[in-house]
């Protein structure tokens, strides 16, 4: 496929407020989880919580999309000069050819939420304050890019639980391809609510401790929040550092909520991935691993990386500085990986002493420098719904 | 960009299949927007089928019959694009009631059903389809934002793909914020223009000086009053054959044109 340069990008989540913030975070060793001090939950887990988030409402004509979910987009979306070069994709191809593709599992369900606790008592009608459209919806956190920067481009938001912000990726290169627009703000974002705080727990996937991704005594995730968002367009010779060189999806079509045991459609994506980046496993030089430090998924694609890669590709799981940030961590993790590439060296895999003797990939816990020309990021969702994506310079 | 239509599903009130409900379109029987058909799913295993939400079953039952009558020579590479506006908020509804009494429980089966790409995970999983699938949403315009998407996935993959476009009233509570008149489904089975058979071409346009097709009646009503309905002209195009030119809503600044051949 034809490589879509990186532009601009920006990321906020419980490292910190900006790119910078999660580099130092990175390159430091700093973790960002902390004991489940969430709204409420009475929760033995660890959660990566940003902070602020409380006190800062959306200002002005946006008010009406007011939420947990939109607040932690809109901190994103006026980081890192981001907003600027926004204006340079408007002013270089027109408002209707900037495309939005934003990820997201739960959007603003906290509002719904919070409304159902205020129902009336007698009619159990929900208060008429509650702006279902603006909030919880799936698409607000999309409709909210587009009026903040005025782009009227093609849009959507996709929603494949932890893989929705890396397919955002999928999306915007083949509507590019397709000339529906010329470039594409992608991201993703996902905030803290009861649902998946509670609904993890239910289903027994959390740890009652920070996340040890690959780790022998692994048991479950930490959940976080993020939001990340990436300006992507045709390669135009300006040289960001970075590009997107391919992607593949998969679905396992196995089970809803257990991943396929030999990671079948883990090794698809990362497969479809390398051939439309037109690469061999050996171009490889770093692998992102979705890494969640649940038992089932930590095997399963370990299966399949070691199916494709062998056991020489180093990769770590970086889960344990943000924790899992569901319908971000594609976003997240994309973006690790493009610092990876940027500045030379590859983040360990935090929290995990003693990696499982029973998986054999390549997995490195401490940080090292390392010149990484082409990285894999990985993501996989419930509903075995699977994206691989690769990043690397242009030269 | 052009895709060949391999199959069609529809489900409504008055319009029970693409079978039945193409006649409606047509003109040549009248629309009975009150006959409310049941679903007739035999996609999922017997002890999900009982617990399967209306609209999982919504989106099974069409994708089921635009797949009927296709010939699909791989159904491990078919790609899918679900595209939904709301989600599963009779689910969702559920969840949050939970959420609210003392213990804030959840039940495992309602969270891991309350996911977006839900009814496209069952779907994959009673077809053994592996490719590519997505799950979607952009309010009122998921419609033309799920047939962009499929169409342009046809164009990359080369692979035949389904969009499944479905949307059913919330729950009491929610309703007074998402007041949809009644379910609808829609599903379209989207081929290479290349590929074998018989069926009409399809070429799409995003345009911001049109106004969108309108339809007349009870069948307007429905079509303003779901978003998934909003396909209904083109249905209509595709019912009566030959060549046509559909305008369909996308975002308030635009439209989505779509032009049919044989």
């Amino acid at each position: 496929m034809s490589p879509l340069q990186v532009t601009a990008y920006t990321l906020v989540n419980a490292l910190g407020t900006g790119v910078q913030a999660s580099l130092r975070a990175l390159q430091d060793r700093l973790g960002g989880l902390r004991p489940c001090d969430f709204d409420g939950a009475q929760l033995d887990t660890w959660i990566g919580r940003v902070e602020g988030m409380e006190q800062t409402p959306i200002p002005g004509q946006l008010a009406e999309f007011d939420c947990r979910n939109n607040r932690l987009a809109y901190m994103g979306l006026i980081q890192d000069g981001f907003s600027q070069r926004i204006a340079e994709a408007h002013t270089r191809y027109g408002a209707n050819r900037i495309g939005v593709f934003i990820g997201t599992s739960t959007s603003g369900i906290q509002e719904t939420e919070r409304a159902y606790c205020q129902r009336d008592p007698e009619t159990g009608t929900l208060p008429e304050s509650y702006r279902y459209r603006y909030t919880h919806n799936l698409f607000s956190v999309a409709a909210f890019t587009r009026r903040l920067f005025g782009i009227l481009g093609p849009a959507q938001s996709v929603s494949t639980a932890c893989s929705s912000s890396a397919k955002v990726f999928a999306s915007a290169h083949r509507h590019i391809t397709a000339g529906l627009c010329d470039a594409a703000v992608v991201g993703g974002v996902d905030s803290l609510c009861l649902t998946t705080l509670c609904g993890f727990n239910s289903l027994e996937l959390v740890s009652s401790r920070p996340c040890r991704p690959w780790d022998a005594r692994r048991d479950g995730i930490s959940i976080g929040e993020a939001a990340g968002f990436a300006l992507l367009e045709r390669a135009n010779g300006d040289s960001p550092a970075v590009a997107l060189l391919g992607y593949g999806e998969s679905v396992d079509a196995f089970h809803m909520s257990s991943p396929h045991p030999e990671g079948l459609g883990a090794k698809l994506s990362i497969e479809r991935a390398l051939r439309s980046a037109g690469l061999c496993p050996e171009d490889i030089d770093y692998i992102n691993l979705h890494g969640t430090a649940t038992p089932t998924n930590d095997s399963s694609e370990d299966r399949a990386v070691v199916s494709v890669f062998g056991k020489k590709t180093p990769c770590s799981a970086t889960k344990g500085w943000t924790g899992h940030c569901l319908g971000a961590a594609g976003i997240v993790e994309a973006l690790f990986t493009c610092l990876a590439i940027e500045h030379g060296f590859i983040p360990g895999t935090l929290n995990t002493e003693a990696p499982d003797p029973a998986l054999s990939a390549a997995i490195a816990l401490g940080n090292r420098v390392s010149a990484i020309k082409r990285a894999l990021s990985n993501s996989f969702g419930f509903g075995g719904n699977n994206c691989s994506l690769v990043f690397g310079r242009l030269d | 960009m052009e895709v060949k239509l391999n199959g069609v599903g529809l489900f409504a009130c008055g319009l029970p299949s693409w079978q039945q409900g193409r006649a409606v379109l047509t003109g040549e029987s009248s629309y009975q927007h009150d006959l409310s058909p049941a679903f007739d799913v035999d996609l999922l295993p017997r002890n999900e089928r009982r617990r399967a939400t209306k609209t999982t079953r919504l989106a099974l039952q069409v994708a089921q019959e635009a797949m009927q009558s296709a010939q699909i020579s791989d159904r491990a590479e078919l790609c899918s694009v679900f595209s939904c506006s709301g989600g599963d908020t009779e689910t969702l509804d559920m969840i949050c009631t939970s959420l609210a009494l003392p213990g804030q429980g959840v039940s495992p089966n309602q969270f891991h059903n309350s996911v977006h790409n839900a009814p496209a995970g069952y779907w994959a999983i009673a077809n053994g389809s592996r490719g590519p699938s997505t799950s979607l949403s952009a309010y009122d315009s998921s419609f033309a934002a799920g047939l962009l998407d499929a169409v342009s996935l046809v164009a990359v993959m080369e692979q035949p793909v389904l969009l499944v476009a479905y949307d059913v009233p919330p729950p009491a509570a929610l309703f007074p914020f998402r007041p949809l008149v009644a379910p609808f489904g829609a599903a379209l089975l989207l081929c290479p223009e290349s590929a074998d058979g018989e069926g009409l071409v399809l070429a799409l346009a995003i345009s911001t000086d049109r106004y969108e097709d309108q339809l007349a009646g009870e069948l307007e009503i429905l079509r303003i009053g779901n978003p998934a309905a909003r396909c209904l002209p083109m249905l209509a195009a595709i019912a009566r054959g030959g060549q046509a030119e559909v305008v369909l809503p996308y975002f308030p600044e635009s439209q989505l044109i779509v032009r049919l051949r044989c």
